[in-house]
């Protein structure tokens, strides 16, 4: 092959709706890899320019450096209610919240179960990564059974400190929920999975089918004291066993009509 | 337009949704749960928004959300729902969106009672949430007062991007009174260049409650107070009547205000020079105002439906150059026009500029001491 006949296709670049510059976050984190995922949607369905985006309180709370679309943050674990209003008056605007666990399974419970209940036309990407990340590895309501964190020393114990809240199954459980799905960034194949679908979920959204949510299991590398190879086996081998992957309702698809 | 037999609720969201309201979120609670209702046959009808929250944080959150995006948001509340919406009138503060908050206040502390009034003062004027920042607050004292309010009240927000209440008791709101409502008015079509619309052809607009960096936060803390003390310079609003030649000046605010008016109007019958000021901004308070009339008056009664709240800037302003005194009644109690006129002739046997301090012990005549709160 002589230089001339070379042509080159660019097979990885950045996608445009995430920023040109460097992350705060710790080194091995998903969350990084999690805005990513989100950026190659927004860039391949075309929505950057009409996208809000509500940040959270916790590691994310700098998400709006990181994305180039228009966005707010919200106080803790109330991301679905600003969603909720953002998107009631900007119908035609893309609405999505970005939250940890800490955020949308302890302090927003009531915010978004009764976002989904209302069936609400927003997208939620929830970061379960089992702990407190932003306040130094606190117990999460998602903590497994057994975990030792900053809050809870010994492990957490069921009989004092319940067990691990499943908000997938409890939102699919909710009328209003069109689509949710739990996914997990352990691995290429999972990662695929993870992009697919946050890309139905916002497909959700752009075609006017209701409340949509995709769980990513994600890592603390620096809070669960690992290296970041360790605690994406942790993620799979400790994890995936107790939050199950899949999509734990698809109304979308078993009816087209869904949250008109 | 004509006058009409109003509801102060209905009458204030009716206005609201002249002044150009595009959305109103908010929870059920009374005195105030009228508002919430007539907004939600109103607004659907004119094509707005009106969304039931799961709870006054949801509420306050969306507000926020839908201010974010430049429309017209507010919502409403009463004392337990404000108390619950303090984190996020805090982060509407520091993200400098404009939002009206209309707090019907009842009886307190706790779950209290439904009865109207004012213990709420220093929880909206002193410290609305976390952190140094002052919404501007206006107090109304009778329906029309209110409807009026409601336009200015989402002016101001505009203008300053700041919080407005609209803070009154439940007499107020649940009142009917003739009122005439201003004609409606055409909704702002164009976003304002902060709003969160889309980077489709601009950079990113970013609307954070927050600076992380020591610096910054001061920076932005100074120029905050720099934009507060430009309202507290330009938007000081008030009502007096008779206090030309008043010895005696009467402060009140809201219904407490409107009673006092005519205990002052008995007063100036039996020929004791009283005066009537009025706060209708409690902040920014008036407080040059009172000091000027500090100069000549004898003394000062302020009469509240709290504990002794408001009497604080009424102190600081008048600055010791006359005795002030104070009548309140609590738990959803009324003063009567006949006890704010006894106080008003003991203020004026006891009172003297030649001795400030002098003791004055209140007592109304138609009701025992221990039902007044008297402070001296
Ligand atoms: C009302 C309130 N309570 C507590 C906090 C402190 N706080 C900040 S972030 C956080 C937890 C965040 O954890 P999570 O949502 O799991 O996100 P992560 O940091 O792990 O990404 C807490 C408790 C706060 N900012 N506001």
């Amino acid at each position: 092959m002589t230089i001339e006949s070379y042509s080159e296709a660019i097979v990885a670049d950045r996608p445009k709706a995430l920023s040109k510059t460097q992350s705060h976050y710790c080194p091995g984190c998903l969350h990084g890899l999690a805005h990513r995922l989100i950026a190659e949607v927004l860039d391949e369905l075309a929505i950057r320019g009409t996208t809000l985006m509500v940040a959270p309180v916790g590691c994310a709370v700098f998400a709006s450096n990181y994305f180039e679309c228009d966005s707010v943050v919200a106080p803790h674990g109330r991301a679905p209610a600003v969603a909720t209003g953002l998107k009631r008056v900007s119908p035609d605007k893309i609405v999505f919240a970005y939250q940890g666990d800490g955020d949308l399974a302890s302090i927003g419970t009531a915010e978004i179960i009764h976002a989904a209940a209302r069936g609400e036309s927003i997208t939620v990407i929830f970061i379960n990564n089992a702990v407190y990340g932003m306040t130094g590895g606190q117990m999460a309501p998602t903590s497994l059974v057994g975990m030792k964190t900053t809050s809870s020393p010994f492990g957490r114990d069921v009989k004092t400190m319940g067990s691990p809240l499943k908000m997938s199954e409890l939102i699919a459980g909710i009328d209003g929920a069109t689509f949710v799905s739990r996914r997990s960034m352990h691995n290429p194949a999972e990662i695929r999975k993870a992009k697919k679908a946050i890309r139905r979920a916002f497909e959700v959204q752009i075609n006017h089918q209701g409340f949509s949510l995709v769980e990513l299991l994600s890592n603390c590398p620096t809070n669960w004291q690992m290296t970041p190879l360790e605690s994406l086996r942790w993620i799979e081998t400790r994890m995936v066993p107790v939050f199950p992957l899949g999509d734990l309702k698809n109304a979308a698809a078993n009816n087209g009509l869904k949250g008109v | 337009m004509a006058i009409e037999l109003l509801k102060g609720n209905e009458a204030i969201a009716e206005a609201a949704v002249r002044a150009g309201v595009d959305a109103y979120f908010g929870y059920p609670i009374t005195p105030q749960t009228e508002l919430l209702e007539y907004m939600a046959k109103r607004m659907p009808e004119l094509g707005r928004v009106f969304l039931q929250a799961e709870s006054e944080l949801g509420a306050i959150n969306m507000v926020y959300g839908a201010a974010c995006a430049g429309k017209r948001a507010m919502t409403s509340s009463s004392s337990p729902g404000v108390s619950l919406m303090q984190e996020g009138l805090s982060y509407i503060a520091a993200a400098e969106v404009p939002v009206v908050l209309v707090d019907v206040m009842r009886g307190g502390p706790g779950l209290g009672n439904i009865a109207p009034s004012q213990s709420d003062y220093f929880q909206m004027v002193k410290s609305a949430g976390h952190g140094d920042f002052k919404p501007i607050v206006l107090a109304p004292a009778s329906v029309q007062e209110a409807v009026d309010i409601m336009d200015l009240a989402f002016d101001l927000a505009d203008k300053y991007r700041t919080i407005v209440t609209v803070l009154l008791d439940g007499t107020i709101g649940q009142m009917m009174e003739p009122a005439e409502l201003p004609p409606m008015k055409p909704r702002r079509t164009a976003a304002p260049g902060w709003a969160l619309t889309g980077a489709a052809d601009r950079s990113k607009n970013m609307i954070l409650p927050f600076r992380l960096q020591v610096d910054d936060l001061e920076a932005y803390n100074l120029q905050l107070q720099q934009k507060l003390a430009l309202i507290a310079h330009s938007e000081v609003r008030y009502h007096e009547q008779m206090v030309d030649d008043a010895e005696l000046i009467v402060v009140g605010f809201g219904t407490a205000g409107r009673i006092a008016q005519t205990a002052v109007r008995l007063a100036r019958r039996q020929g004791i020079k009283a005066g009537l000021f009025r706060p209708i901004t409690l902040w920014p308070f008036p407080e040059r105002r009172l000091s000027q009339l500090a100069d000549d008056a004898r003394g000062f009664l302020v009469v509240e439906m709290n504990a002794g709240q408001m009497v604080e800037d009424v102190r600081l302003a008048v600055g010791g150059q006359a005795p002030v005194k104070f009548l309140g009644r609590m738990g959803g109690s009324l003063p009567m026009p006949d006890d704010i006129l006894a106080a008003i002739v003991k203020l004026d046997q006891a009172s003297t500029r030649a001795q400030p301090d002098a003791p004055c012990t209140i007592e109304g005549p138609s009701m025992p001491l221990k039902h007044f709160v008297s402070v001296n």
